[in-house]
């Protein structure tokens, strides 16, 4: 049954808890009762969406909720320990007068501007001690957010190196006026041309994509942009949202058309809400300009876009689940098939397509599919926006044409002594230098953009950790291979990193992993255990030194087991300790 | 010639529409499987299902039948896969199968022992989760419960009510109750209702009814798991005793009653 936000944009689900979380610093019982009363919807589902998405809270926040990143590459945990002292207060710990709230969050796409943070859901980077003892008397002095200085809160676009896309100066309904005289068949033959795929990742041929949804007998489709960033390591999204939303929505604009849509969705990622008010004044923009709206360009069409801004789960970057989010639902990925391209939001013939795909397209009907097809290899068509970070001179975007090596961005971005690299995020490969050669382009390295540079100072042990907690944090748990195998392999690497395995619990980590990527429900879990994977193939030595040289070993922790016994006995001494 | 497909080797027959698990349970072949009820519209959560069809991963229950699959079922690297699913349910809940009235009723249970389960393997969670007994005839033991949202399905597909849902992310996932209090006691649940009785494992149980069946009785000690028309035997079973007719001897007690 569709609900309420199919006609009525300000009250979706996410939205409304949203401005309930901020006004009253938790969902209540009460307020999961009447929103659910206001909205028409069954209580429970209020409540999963409250305990599913992880921005809402059923306990009272802070007046200033802080959020670090607890990225491998904008978190930075030791400043959150700072921040946590000098106020006096313990993670996720609301202060007992109620002024500040600390906590952790994934990745929240700031990789390229060092540690990152979200206060009430507003993002500020580049932290540093200073700004941290400074931030400190603000919040104890309880000043406005409005007072805190301006340059905390600025993003920069770090674009080091432009290519087909980010060179490209557009003007708004260019590629609209270039498809006036087209038909929509024209249309998709010249993005399948192209040879465009998706840009998430997956590699799905667009053109293709288009058509199956164009073809899927129904009365209505729709049009969904992928902006749910949320794959670790990667921000070249946020840039493309930032100065190039025109192109966006005229890729949009243009899939419409083509598929018969009237209706889209921009589904963008909590972390990047500070885009917001920019995104919604573009969009009013092409609406008084002709560009959206009804009888576009008097072509004959209407469409219009809204926009949906999710709650911190990364899970919704998977594109069922992303349309689950829309439909004010907990993001839990469906069956497929039916894939979204036949039966996807609200039962309709859907494309849900990456930010990055969108503005391709835009392109390629502005200057025909020979701008795109003659750049790159045989089967990666075009350039592709990378997301460098982590241990190098110049973190940011690079544009290049598919077909670089590995070793060719490092040396752009001012990398030395590199020890691993990951690429495509968590849910991607970690490589050796050995690897280095190899291409970016979907017949050898895929990626959805992210490169994460570890150099020899860093532990990979702990970054492999990280990204195993990573997932059992983001298992939507609706499958039992990831939902409890992410948790055991997460429970796995504690006990390695923690100097406590054995042989055999390496050999148990690696069956785990290999039946989690295997027979889990979605790409999520088979994906998750990659990192270990690749960890236990290509880098055994830093697994191994850490082990414990014993037969065998207790799973548990014995004095972490006491911990419940100290607590109740209210002791913390050396004797209480084993 | 009617279309088919190839599972362990044997030709079955399926028509448009039907999945492997319907073309499998149609031609008496088990696939082992818990979130899974014909009748109830497929899940594909609890994985036990997983088979090989032409070498790729998938589940039985969803996966709809067309010609020409090739697929892998009862296969012993299959089986120890599904042993493992097995052992990941039971470690992630507390499953006290001696103190459980839904011992030898209980299908998890019926399934580890058919996969040749002999301990969990993993270690236990030992999750704290909530007991509501606020209800005058049904307990909900969320300790026990597996997330295959079989009553969530059976409340909005059969009984044409709302009462269950699944709420929370990974293993923090909990059955919650669709009321003002998320008191069962305050759901329109009624005894009748098949939501109540539908729980393969003890999670939601019908009070006033313990250990009227002997062990060694219940449904599982007298049938396999694999037995396929097991959802027959059930439906018997559980109709005799909503007639409490006296004078049928007692067999096992399904589903809780």
């Amino acid at each position: 049954m569709p609900s309420l936000y199919q006609h009525n944009h300000s009250e979706h689900l996410l939205h409304v808890l949203f401005e309930e979380q901020q006004k009253s610093l938790h969902i209540s019982e009460t307020a999961i009762s009447s929103i659910a009363n206001s909205l028409n919807l069954p209580r429970s589902q209020v409540e999963s969406v409250v305990e599913f998405y992880s921005f809402f809270h059923r306990q009272p926040r802070g007046r200033f909720d802080i959020l670090f990143s607890n990225c491998t590459c904008c978190g930075d945990l030791s400043l959150m320990k700072r921040l946590c002292d000098r106020l006096n207060v313990e993670a996720d710990k609301t202060r007992a007068d109620g002024l500040v709230s600390i906590g952790q969050t994934s990745c929240i796409g700031m990789c390229d501007h060092d540690a990152s943070m979200l206060i009430n859901g507003v993002t500020i980077t580049s932290l540093s001690t200073k700004i941290i003892d400074r931030m400190a008397e603000l919040i104890e002095s309880e000043t406005s957010l409005s007072l805190w200085p301006g340059s905390w809160f600025q993003v920069g676009n770090n674009i080091r190196k432009e290519g087909l896309l980010l060179s490209e100066f557009f003007e708004p309904g260019s590629a609209l006026k270039a498809m006036a005289e087209r038909s929509h068949d024209d249309i998709i033959e010249e993005i399948t041309a192209s040879g465009l795929k998706g840009r998430g990742g997956a590699g799905f041929a667009t053109g293709m994509k288009w058509r199956f949804c164009r073809d899927a007998a129904a009365d209505t489709r729709y049009v969904i942009c992928n902006a749910d960033e949320g794959e670790p390591g990667t921000f070249k999204d946020r840039i493309l949202l930032n100065s190039h939303a025109d192109t966006l929505f005229e890729g949009m604009t243009i899939c419409a058309r083509s598929i018969g849509a009237t209706r889209g969705y921009l589904y963008l990622r909590g972390e990047y809400r500070y885009m917001l008010e920019n995104l919604e004044s573009t969009l009013q923009q092409r609406r008084e300009s002709g560009l959206l709206g009804n009888n576009i360009l008097d072509q004959g069409f209407d469409f219009d876009i809204a926009i949906v801004v999710g709650a911190g789960a990364y899970i919704c970057g998977e594109e069922s689940a992303l349309i689950e989010s829309i439909e004010e639902k907990a993001g839990i990925p469906r069956i497929r098939p039916p894939f979204p391209v036949t039966q996807g939001l609200w039962g309709q013939p859907t494309v849900v397509n990456n930010v990055e795909t969108l503005v391709a397209a835009a392109g390629i009907v502005l200057h025909g599919h020979h701008w795109f097809e003659t750049a790159g290899t045989w089967q990666s068509k075009g350039s592709k926006l990378i997301s460098v970070s982590g241990d190098c001179g110049r973190p940011g975007i690079y544009e290049y044409v598919f077909g670089i090596t590995v070793q060719e961005i490092l040396d752009d971005a001012g990398a030395e002594n590199v020890q691993a690299v990951q690429i495509g995020g968590p849910a991607g490969r970690l490589i050796a230098a050995d690897h280095f050669s190899h291409r970016i382009a979907f017949e050898d390295l895929a990626t959805g953009g992210s490169f994460m540079i570890f150099d020899e100072s860093r532990d990979l042990l702990e970054i492999i950790h990280n990204f195993s907690s990573f997932f059992a944090h983001e298992s939507c748990g609706f499958c039992t291979p990831c939902r409890v195998g992410t948790t055991l392999l997460k429970n796995g690497m504690d006990k390695v990193c923690s100097g406590h395995a054995t042989a055999h619990d390496l050999d148990e980590l690696s069956r785990t992993a290999a039946l989690v990527s295997r027979r889990s429900h979605c790409g999520l879990g088979m994906t998750a255990p990659n990192a270990i994977r690749d960890g236990l193939k290509y880098f055994p030595d830093c697994f191994e030194k850490r082990l414990l040289h014993k037969e065998m070993e207790p799973e548990f922790n014995l004095d972490a087991s006491l911990e419940e016994a100290r607590q109740l006995t209210r002791r913390d001494d050396a004797e209480a300790h084993l | 010639m009617s279309k088919t497909i190839k599972i362990d080797g044997i030709e079955v027959p399926f028509e448009t529409g039907q999945t492997i698990m319907d073309a499998a349970l149609a031609a008496d072949i088990y696939i082992p499987h818990l979130c899974h009820k014909p009748g109830l519209s497929p899940h594909g959560s609890c994985k036990l299902c997983t088979v090989d069809v032409n070498g790729r991963a998938v589940s039985a229950c969803t996966m709809p039948a067309e010609a020409g699959q090739e697929i892998d079922n009862n296969t012993p690297e299959l089986n120890e896969v599904r042993k493992s699913i097995t052992q990941m349910l039971f470690v992630e809940g507390n499953h006290l199968c001696p103190s459980c009235e839904k011992s030898g009723d209980c299908t998890l249970q019926a399934v580890a022992y058919h996969l040749g389960m002999l301990d969990g393997h993993y270690p236990q969670f030992y999750p704290r989760r909530e007991v509501d007994a606020s209800h005058p005839t049904l307990v909900l033991d969320r300790d026990r419960c597996i997330m295959c949202e079989l009553c969530v399905r059976a409340s909005r597909e059969c009984d044409g009510k709302d009462v269950f849902a699944i709420s929370g992310r990974g293993t923090s996932r909990q059955l919650i109750v669709n009321s003002e209090t998320g008191k069962l006691a305050d759901s329109d649940i009624e005894p009748d209702d098949m939501a109540a009785h539908i729980c393969p494992v003890g999670a939601i149980l019908i009070k006033d009814h313990g250990y009227e069946v002997p062990i060694g009785r219940r449904t599982f000690d007298l049938h396999s798991v694999a037995e396929t028309d097991l959802e027959e035997v059930i439906l018997k079973k559980t109709v005799h005793h909503d007639q409490d007719d006296e004078s049928v001897e007692k067999e096992g007690g399904v589903y809780g009653v």
